[in-house]
């Protein structure tokens, strides 16, 4: 920001007192983000007495308790395996049948194509963890009822419109002519893409797959409402949210929160992009 | 292989997918509100509105939308537009920003339950500047006020970072020349952005709203770590149909009503905000 040195020296003052609010909301606005963050991580890195002390320190004395009590509450950490393992579910499933659908909308003009895009963002209109209702009463029928494909299945429908939507933008991103000028060397349709399209869009695919892993490692309704013994941890939290006591909720919710900022920053540079396109 | 099946062949998989786990579940979810027994029925409707849980639930979760979504849409606007003009730290900035959309409606009741309970950060910072002298329990009946503003608070915490998401990258769209040119017809900033950001940003506008919208209707995690059953709302209530009470019938019909309002509001926001035809940037 050097242009407020170029500028017409008539009110200086203003502008000064302009800028210093400016940089005083964004500051302000950061710390609207980071200061409850950090009031969970100083709860969490605390003894379960000092969590349930009062007054609270300001400041973590970095106790693993908390932790080790989580870690040792029963059926914590096979929830915890249950939602690692349901979300890698999702991601895969989500990106292999998105992803071509998403190439599709970018390289072909087909009849039903605006029904196609009408039907995926339709999805995205409804409250989809409702219909977890209607599939429980299915999945004991299929057997596919209390197990990790089945809620992985669920979630898929909610990742789905987005894997779509994004790789949906990010085949736009890449000029048909690098596809095109393959086929003249010698590469069939498939070749090409695997030679030249797949290596220039993999970052992009591993952002998008990041967003589906989230998106189930988050969702809270159908995973209980899906579930009974093979709890993921949300599901386990909100069950036990009751009666459990307050250092166990902390440092599930910490637990919960980790890979969250872990993946918002891997992705941090497609977010935009991603959101540009799939807004049209 | 022929070229014209392809595209085909490649949307088969999803289409067959949401067919089967979009479509039919909600033909489904339909079909058990509308039936009990054998015969068709309103008797689900009936009792699910007559219960006088209903009425309370409806409120609150229209309470809570009205109070949050308007607050997210100014606050992702003024986000958006500060980070617009920022030269260095832009990323930084953006990225702390955007943490929430990573953060599950769960871990965000969680985290302001931190702040809100009888012994949290809240209560010891007001014991600590010496404005109450002993820990005032927010979280309880006796205080509707503060749960409800504990909520609204998580709510806008967590979710305006996706609302943010969507105009960054709308305003991104729009052509720089139509900025440069209104300032030098002298536009005022606040000209500028009434005269060509919002007009132009009617696109992603719908989007996020919509999202937003539903997802607001949605709410359940949060409520349920912040408020207990002090709070209910819908989606708390199908819950509760569905578990407590195991009565599918009267989960379904409810679900259906929530899927009526969420659609009804996705029809008005496409409505209000629809672009005219051939006006795209």
């Amino acid at each position: 920001m050097t242009d407020a040195t170029l500028d017409i020296p008539a009110a200086p003052s203003t502008r000064k007192a302009g800028r210093t609010l400016y940089v005083a909301a964004v500051t302000l606005l950061i710390a609207w983000v980071l200061v409850p963050l950090y009031f969970l991580l100083v709860n969490t890195l605390s003894s379960p007495e000092t969590v349930n002390s009062f007054p609270k320190p300001f400041v973590p004395e970095f106790d693993l308790g908390s932790l080790r009590f989580f870690a040792g509450f029963q059926g914590m950490l096979s929830a915890l395996g249950n939602s690692i393992l349901v979300a890698v579910l999702t991601m895969t499933i989500s990106i292999a049948i998105g992803a071509p659908a998403g190439y599709a909308l970018s390289r072909f003009d087909f009849r039903s194509k605006e029904l196609f895009r009408l039907l995926i963002l339709l999805t995205r209109a409804f409250p989809l963890p409702l219909l977890a209702l209607p599939l429980a009463v299915l999945f004991i029928r299929t057997g596919l009822d209390d197990t990790a494909i089945g809620l992985a299945l669920v979630h898929t429908t909610l990742a789905i419109p987005f894997a779509v939507l994004i790789t949906f933008s990010l085949f736009s991103g890449i000029p048909i002519e690098l596809e095109e000028a393959a086929w003249t060397l010698g590469c069939t349709r498939f070749t090409a893409f695997t030679k030249v399209v797949l290596p220039l869009i993999l970052p992009g695919i591993t952002a998008s797959a990041i967003f589906a892993f989230v998106i189930s490692w988050n969702e809270v309704f159908a995973a209980a409402v899906l579930t009974i013994e093979n709890r993921t941890l949300p599901a386990f939290l909100l069950q036990t949210l009751a009666e459990s006591p307050m250092h166990l909720k902390f440092a599930g919710g910490f637990i919960l929160v980790v890979p969250a900022l872990i993946f918002i920053f891997a992705v941090r540079k497609y977010l935009f992009a991603m959101w540009g396109i799939a807004n049209r | 292989m022929d070229a014209r099946l392809l595209p085909y062949l490649l949307i088969l998989p999803v289409t067959l997918f949401l067919g089967v786990f979009f479509i039919y579940p909600f033909v489904l979810v339909a079909q058990q509100a509308f039936t009990i027994g054998a015969g068709f029925t309103l008797e689900n409707f009936r009792e699910v509105t007559s219960y006088w849980k209903f009425s309370i639930s409806l409120k609150n979760t229209f309470l809570l939308a009205l109070a949050v979504v308007p607050v997210q849409l100014a606050l992702s606007l003024l986000m958006a537009t500060m980070v617009n003009r920022m030269g260095k730290g832009r990323d930084l900035v953006l990225y702390v920003w955007t943490i929430p959309l990573g953060i599950s409606d769960l871990a965000a009741g969680i985290i302001w339950l931190a702040i809100f309970e009888q012994s949290g950060f809240l209560n010891s910072m007001m014991t600590g500047l010496g404005v109450t002298d002993q820990p005032v329990n927010f979280l309880s009946y006796q205080n509707p006020v503060t749960v409800f503003v504990a909520i609204m608070l998580a709510e806008i915490w967590r979710a305006t970072a996706i609302m943010l998401v969507i105009i960054v990258a709308g305003i991104g769209l729009i052509p720089k020349e139509y900025y440069e040119a209104a300032e030098v017809f002298g536009a005022s900033p606040w000209k500028r952005f009434v005269k060509i950001t919002l007009p132009l940003l009617r696109p992603s506008l719908q989007t996020a709203l919509i999202l937003r919208v539903v997802l607001a209707f949605e709410v359940f995690a949060v409520v349920v770590a912040l408020g207990g059953t002090l709070f209910p709302v819908l989606m708390g209530e199908i819950y509760t149909y569905q578990f407590d009470l195991q009565n599918g019938g009267n989960a379904a019909a409810l679900a259906l009503i929530v899927l009526g309002i969420s659609l009804v509001f996705t029809l008005v926001i496409l409505r209000a905000l629809r672009v005219p035809k051939g006006a795209t940037i």
